[in-house]
């Protein structure tokens, strides 16, 4: 089976600093892939440059099709969702507008509404909060809203930046439980890129570390847990 | 007591095409992030425009009609052809473009159409709108024409997903782009808007300043005054700043003596130094609400 994104060789600067030298690294459909590395390691860059976000060379293929050319408008119409770094809220806009950006795209009102109740139901916190300026929301509300909103696109894969950053444990054990079942229970497939490796390790099956813009391993997520060496040297803990 | 009350009202009455002129300001300020000098430009040479339709013998409203859909197309076109190209570039360029756009307009118009006053018809006759009354017919049709305007685009953005669509590009442009927001566009369909809404403030303004190449001059200093008061960020804060704006110039202009009629420009002015000075997000332009 091939796999649902394919990644070779990718290549992104900014400007004239470069900050991925060569990236390969594949996600199974319906599969959870973790980037781990440090800050600058290049991991929100691989986000932004597999989305169109920035200047970037290689090959990237996506259900069989070539996005390296692609614009980010139509890598989200492929069903590419993107919970950015800083998590991209329209502060000036009500909660529930922010979700319904999330199926702009989308024509079928009546399953857009129904995918709107079922964000609720996942997030019912949300839904007290639907008229309020989303620019008033916790840090862990907007990063809900942001999964949220990116739920509304039905994506075939969600990129995730950080979810878990600046939040408190207990929330971060909540928003992860619900990307688990999001991934099991819906098929979505996940990119997620973190810093916090224990928790991506136990939500992922597979693993690679980055390292000023390039893998320096990959594997299973499993054994990366279990090898202590590499824990110790990349991972930090 | 009654002149006091008949000068409001007259101020209202021009103070909405101000607003009209603010509002579109502020819709191509939130699109781009600059300020058009060439609106009112822009929206003289769709008033030659709809001038021209009415001589070629249309009736009224369908030059009216026509106009604002040509202003529309018009605004797109500048904004693809021209603004485009430079949307990454610096200040002093879109400032270069504008002023550019606001000459080549009047001089584009003093030639097609010359530099003579022209009158410019009113659909809504210039009698007392009710006996002793306090504003004529054209008075308040331009009230009215201006309130359906602003419901209009009210609920254009409020309601529609296109609306909603723009508020999320000027928001946040790049998280526009990751929902899928063509935001391009969006800014394209801005400008359209504009150009469509200073066109309706052309039309409406033109019977009483009469139809030639510099006519929006002194309007456009009063809708950027009108911006300016309500807040950049804000149109709900330009329309209210553009009426204010109106009431202001009209009864300093009555009651102030020094003022009168050739010191009214002033009063524009004077009105951004202070706004600028004093508050310069503008009555309603409040900082976003931000927790961290």
């Amino acid at each position: 089976m091939t796999p649902l994104l394919q990644v070779r060789d990718l290549h992104a600067s900014y400007g004239s600093t470069r900050v991925l030298h060569g990236l390969d690294f594949a996600l199974e459909e319906k599969g959870v892939t973790t980037l781990l590395g440090g800050n600058g390691a290049g991991k929100t860059t691989t986000l932004r440059a597999l989305c169109g976000m920035i200047e970037r060379r290689g090959e990237i293929t996506f259900a069989g099709r070539s996005i390296a050319r692609a614009s980010t408008e139509d890598i989200v119409r492929m069903g590419v969702a993107h919970v950015p770094d800083g998590r991209g809220t329209f502060v000036r806009l009500t909660v529930e507008e922010n979700l319904e950006l999330g199926a702009i795209t989308r024509r079928d009102r009546r399953a857009i509404a129904a995918d709107l109740e079922r964000v609720y139901g996942y997030f019912p916190i949300l839904q007290k909060r639907r008229s309020q300026q989303a620019g008033t929301l916790s840090g862990g509300e907007q990063q809900m809203l942001a999964i949220g909103r990116a739920l509304m696109l039905r994506p075939r894969l969600m990129l995730l930046d950080e979810p878990s950053f600046g939040l408190a444990p207990r929330v971060v054990q909540e928003l992860f439980a619900i990307l688990s079942t999001l991934n099991k229970d819906e098929g979505v497939s996940l990119l997620l890129v973190e810093q916090n490796a224990t928790v991506a390790l136990d939500l992922a099956d597979h693993a690679y570390l980055v390292e000023t813009g390039r893998i320096v391993f990959s594997g299973a997520a499993r054994d990366i847990r279990q090898n202590e060496k590499i824990r110790r040297s990349y991972l930090g803990y | 007591m009654e002149l006091l009350l008949q000068q409001i009202l007259a101020g209202i009455a021009t103070g909405t095409i101000y607003a009209c002129i603010a509002l579109a300001i502020v819709m191509t300020y939130q699109t781009i992030g600059h300020l058009n000098f060439a609106q009112g430009e822009m929206a003289m040479f769709s008033t030659f425009l709809a001038w021209q339709l009415i001589q070629w013998g249309l009736p009224y409203w369908t030059a009216f009609a026509l106009t604002v859909a040509l202003s529309f197309a018009g605004g797109v076109l500048i904004e693809r052809i021209v603004l485009r190209p430079i949307h990454n570039a610096p200040v002093l360029s879109h400032v270069a473009v504008f002023i550019g756009l606001l000459a080549i307009l009047n001089s584009l118009a003093g030639f097609i159409w010359d530099f003579n006053v022209k009158p410019f018809p009113t659909p809504f006759g210039t009698a007392p709108l009710i006996a002793n009354g306090f504003i004529d017919a054209h008075q308040a049709g331009m009230i009215a024409v201006t309130i359906l305007l602003l419901a209009f685009l009210y609920g254009f953005f409020r309601f529609t997903r296109v609306g909603l669509a723009m508020r999320a590009s000027a928001n946040d442009p790049v998280s526009a782009r990751l929902v899928g927001i063509r935001v391009g566009w969006m800014a394209a369909l801005g400008w359209g808007m504009a150009a469509a809404i200073g066109a309706v403030a052309g039309m409406m303004i033109a019977p009483i300043v009469f139809l030639e190449p510099n006519m929006m001059l002194g309007v456009l200093l009063y809708g950027f005054a009108g911006a300016v008061l309500g807040g950049l960020g804000s149109p709900a804060g330009a329309v209210i700043g553009g009426l204010i704006v109106g009431v202001v110039e009209n009864l300093a202009g009555t009651f102030i003596p020094v003022v009168g009629g050739e010191l009214k420009f002033t009063i524009a002015l004077a009105i951004i130094v202070a706004v600028l000075v004093m508050k310069p997000q503008g009555l309603f332009g409040r900082p976003v609400l931000h927790r961290v």
